[in-house]
């Protein structure tokens, strides 16, 4: 038995961990291409749930071209100062319906010139959301001609 | 000059490297795809030269959603289910039919002879009360619609089973047969307000 142990002792060599940089960049390289940056951090409650079901989906085609209007419940820790009902987000704050203009327009100044008609707005509106709300929105698109929009959906399964 | 012996570089903080490069990667970054339909907005109208009025009656087609979410298509309470077949029957028309809308024989690129074309409209109404739930189901069941008669054209004049197989070039023709008009009406205030 002891002489087993002895023996065993002996033999035992560290694994090569030479190729674990190489294993590790395939995975971050998989992950990099697979994946695509988080927007903002939302303020209001819309989780990929909450989105309304489709079966017509297309995919939103370049990410760099659109912009995102949020429409929800204000988050439990926002709600004292905002209220209960249905808000508008733009990037990263709480907006009005006479801001989305404005948005757009700085959104339009960012872009090249050339790709402008290309340019979509995507709202991603809570499900429960009453249409007056989006209604208002739609109706800022129309006059800031920020005509082509997404109505974001998820797959109905 | 005596030749240097190189020593190698050590590479066994590299993984260490990776690994934190992959963990910034996997918390900042999402894997979801946005995904949903797409729409485009009429623009504001300069002047009201074509109002509902004076398109022929029998080539619109009213959807109502009030702030119940009920639905009232061409006068008549009517479940999402029925819509989308309803309104196939509507855009693809039929020229013997009074009651649908009226057809224009057009030539269209791509398509050896005239094709006859609908010129229906549907118009989408819904109240300040509807939820965006119901609002999405119509709309959904309105592309629909669409989707599945340009399908069937695609196979009926360039033999492929999907729209989406066709070339550029016959997508637009096919577009051409079945141009996707759904008028969504100045918002009004039906059901009193929410």
């Amino acid at each position: 038995m002891a002489k087993f142990n002895r023996k065993r002792k002996k033999a035992s060599i560290g694994i090569s961990t030479a190729s674990l940089p190489d294993i590790v960049f395939m995975l971050l390289f998989f992950f990099m291409v697979a994946t695509t940056m988080r927007e903002v951090e939302l303020k209001i409650e819309l989780r990929n749930s909450d989105l309304p079901q489709a079966t017509e989906i297309k995919k939103l085609e370049k990410k760099s071209l659109v912009s995102f209007i949020y429409v929800g419940k204000p988050k439990p820790n926002y709600q004292r100062l905002y209220g209960t009902e249905p808000r508008i987000q733009l990037n990263a704050s709480f907006a009005e319906v006479s801001d989305i203009y404005e948005f757009i327009l700085a959104e339009r100044a960012k872009t090249d010139e050339a790709v402008v008609p290309l340019m979509t707005t995507s709202l991603k509106v809570h499900q429960d959301t009453k249409m007056g709300i989006v209604t208002d929105i739609k109706q800022e698109l129309r006059k800031a001609s920020a005509l082509k929009i997404n109505y974001s959906a998820r797959k109905k399964i | 000059m005596a030749k240097r012996e190189i020593s190698e570089i050590n590479a066994g903080s590299m993984a260490d490297i990776a690994f934190l490069l992959l963990i910034f990667f996997l918390v900042t970054t999402t894997m979801d795809v946005d995904t949903g339909i797409a729409r485009q907005l009429p623009p504001i109208p300069e002047d009201k030269a074509k109002t509902e009025a004076e398109i022929n009656r029998r080539n619109i087609f009213i959807v109502l959603i009030n702030a119940q979410d009920r639905l009232l298509v061409n006068g008549k309470p009517m479940n999402v289910e029925e819509l989308k077949d309803k309104a196939k029957e509507f855009i693809k028309s039929d020229p013997n039919n009074p009651e649908l809308p009226t057809m224009v024989e057009t030539k269209i690129d791509g398509i050896p002879n005239p094709v006859l074309v609908s010129e229906g409209v549907i118009s989408l109404q819904n109240d300040r009360g509807t939820t965006y739930k119901k609002y999405m189901e119509v709309q959904n069941e309105l592309v629909k619609a669409y989707n599945e008669l340009r399908d069937e054209a695609a196979l009926q004049y360039f033999g492929k089973r999907r729209f989406d197989d066709l070339t550029e070039a016959e997508q637009e023709a096919v577009k051409k047969i079945y141009p996707q008009r759904i008028s969504e009406a100045e918002p009004k205030n039906i059901g009193g307000k929410k």
